[in-house]
């Protein structure tokens, strides 16, 4: 019963709004995620409920894969560093707010120290420790090693390594040419001009959210909402087919999925207008065009003109960096769109053009 | 001359004096000496901030990435000699690696540091971005990190098909499919259709960008060589220079950051 709502809840329908509020709740209410007393509580709460996940034979049957361990430790370390930082973050706040400096910027802590033996020992006690941590793992885990390569048998699911399962997750929702080149080179792309767009000087070498809300916001939902999180339901909820699978759910290979995914074109031609799609490609997917246009090239100059934060930020930025940072952000956030497009309309493609190999 | 110490006799010998100039790192003077004058010690500046040094502000993960690296590099030289990249003997050396060498934990460890690595970048970029460290004198070393992080997951994912078992091929199928799909430079990638002169195809899966990646139309012998060659010497290359560069830009760029 309680097994049922779980595999309910996970099903990214769900999980997504849900992982989002928390998201949004994260940084709202941080300086209360960020006390030791909420770290204590979620691990109270969490070391019964994983227990009870791990108990289960279907949910124990995939973590135990050897190449998904890597991915529990990645869990439960941004789980902590993410909490660490909002600590780190909130503490400092608090001290700004009060008129002091971050702790980083107290006299003690500016004060210059050797690197004999300061520097040099902690380093060699983290070699140490790291070398410890991986040879206990290569003994106790042995590295995967399936049947010789079958050129002619494809495993079902075929997956990518886990740290590429996010952009594999995303070609649910997008064609290859997105969801594998362009949104991947966006990221690497956007991620080198964040310095040069981030005009911002506060918050330069030491933690802080108050002073940098808008810089930190970006990247931490681009970070675990879409990156990690998409990880998640790539590993551990996609079975054969990409099928979506509860946790608790055993991978059965005759689950039928039923998906009727229509093209706005098909939505708007036939369902609303009443009349055939027409003939002539342009004109066929030409809401959809106007729609993806007016996306990237108007958003950015209405919002600079009708909301106050965007005003802000085109003043503070000007008008190129105001524009580059609005289009990644836009194209960040076209991944969610298209996730909330489909489940409400199960609408495949705003713009598609199978004949030319450009689908939106 | 008695009452000296067994650690003083041997600090007295020519051989120790002629390795190590200088006495012990007890003293201002020799902790300097010790830092600048060894040629691996040397990346580390004399003295720094102490915020520079507390765990609770760096995490350690650059420089854990920098040591899995070297771990890895070790452990990849040694299976080296028991690997040879060919469809009919990768896997079977594979299968002799495990059966035949003793408490061999080689490829273990490489593969979980491999991964590991991947998770130390991340989390490395991660403090780095919460902690402003981006911003001006850095922009430049930060992009610098982003390539480095761009060719760790490169190396991960082109040794991830070297094992030659069902999980590589597969996964480096999928993977390398995206490929296809690249705009104007794929087979079946938006644009590709309009390089073509009458009947001739310009872009097709002969010639296109999978074509170049693979040494062939799927993931095959080629593949292998290709992959093996990036992983064990191409990407480890250019991963030592940016690595160079980007260790001497943390030094140029004012040491690591702290408040201005």
């Amino acid at each position: 019963m309680l097994r049922e709502l779980v595999n309910k809840l996970s099903d990214p329908i769900i999980s997504f709004p849900m992982v989002t509020i928390g998201f949004y709740l994260m940084l709202k209410y941080y300086k209360i995620v960020g006390t030791k007393k909420f770290a204590y509580w979620t691990t109270a709460l969490l070391i019964p409920i994983t227990t009870w996940f791990l108990a289960d034979p279907n949910f124990f049957s995939i973590i135990k894969t050897p190449d998904n361990i890597p991915i529990i430790i990645l869990l439960l370390l941004v789980g902590f560093v993410t909490w660490f930082a909002i600590h780190k973050a909130a503490e400092n706040d608090t001290r700004i707010e009060a008129g002091l400096c971050p702790i980083e910027a107290t006299p003690e802590n500016r004060e210059k120290v050797w690197s004999w033996p300061n520097l040099v020992y902690t380093e060699l006690f983290a070699m140490i420790a790291c070398t410890a941590f991986l040879v206990v793992w290569a003994i106790i885990f042995k590295a995967p090693l399936e049947e010789s390569a079958n050129p002619t048998w494809a495993p079902n699911p075929a997956k990518a390594p886990w740290y590429f399962l996010g952009l594999q997750e995303m070609l649910v929702y997008f064609d290859p040419w997105m969801a594998g080149v362009v949104l991947p080179g966006l990221i690497v792309a956007g991620l080198i001009a964040v310095p040069y767009i981030d005009t911002n000087p506060k918050g330069n070498g030491y933690f802080t959210f108050k002073e940098r809300k808008m810089a930190i916001t970006a990247f931490l939902y681009g970070w675990l909402v879409l990156w990690v999180y998409l990880i998640i339901v790539g590993v551990f909820l996609r079975g054969p087919n990409w099928t979506f699978y509860g946790p608790f759910e055993f991978w059965d290979f005759h689950k039928v999925v039923a998906s009727f995914n229509v093209n706005l074109s098909e939505i708007i031609w036939i369902k609303m207008l009443g009349v055939g799609l027409p003939k002539n490609l342009v004109i066929r997917e030409i809401f959809g065009i106007i729609l993806s246009v007016a996306y990237i090239s108007l958003i950015p100059p209405w919002a600079a003109k009708a909301t106050k934060a965007g005003r802000e930020l085109f003043l503070n930025l000007g008008a190129t960096r105001y524009y580059i940072f609005m289009f990644l952000v836009l194209m960040m956030t076209s991944l969610p769109i298209k996730m909330i497009l489909r489940w409400l309309f199960s609408l495949k493609y705003i713009v598609a053009l199978p004949e030319w190999e450009l689908n939106l | 001359m008695s009452d000296k110490g067994i650690a003083q006799k041997v600090r007295d010998t020519q051989v120790w004096k002629s390795i190590f100039r200088h006495g012990p790192p007890d003293n201002a003077r020799n902790r300097a000496a010790v830092i600048a004058g060894n040629v691996f010690l040397h990346l580390h500046p004399i003295k720094l901030k102490k915020s520079g040094v507390q765990l609770g502000y760096t995490w350690c993960m650059g420089g854990l990435t920098f040591f899995i690296f070297l771990a890895l590099t070790v452990t990849g030289l040694l299976l080296m000699f028991y690997y040879r990249p060919t469809a009919e003997y990768a896997f079977n050396d594979i299968i002799a690696l495990r059966e035949h060498v003793p408490l061999g934990i080689m490829r273990e460890i490489h593969r979980w540091g491999a991964h590991a690595m991947v998770i130390t970048v991340w989390v490395h970029m991660f403090r780095v971005f919460m902690t402003g460290s981006y911003k001006p004198p850095r922009e430049f070393n930060w992009g610098v990190g982003v390539i480095l992080l761009v060719l760790t997951l490169l190396l991960s994912f082109t040794g991830y098909l070297l094992p030659w078992d069902q999980l590589a091929i597969w996964a480096i199928t999928v993977g390398s499919g995206m490929a296809k799909a690249t705009p104007f430079m794929g087979n079946a990638g938006p644009g590709a259709m309009l390089a073509r002169i009458g009947d001739f195809v310009m872009v097709s899966d002969k010639n296109d960008v999978r074509f170049q990646l693979l040494g062939g139309r799927f993931v095959g012998e080629p593949a292998l060589l290709r992959f093996y060659i990036l992983h064990c010497v191409f990407i480890p290359l250019v991963v030592g220079v940016l690595i160079a560069v980007h260790f001497w830009r943390v030094r140029k760029d004012g040491g690591i950051s702290a408040p201005l």
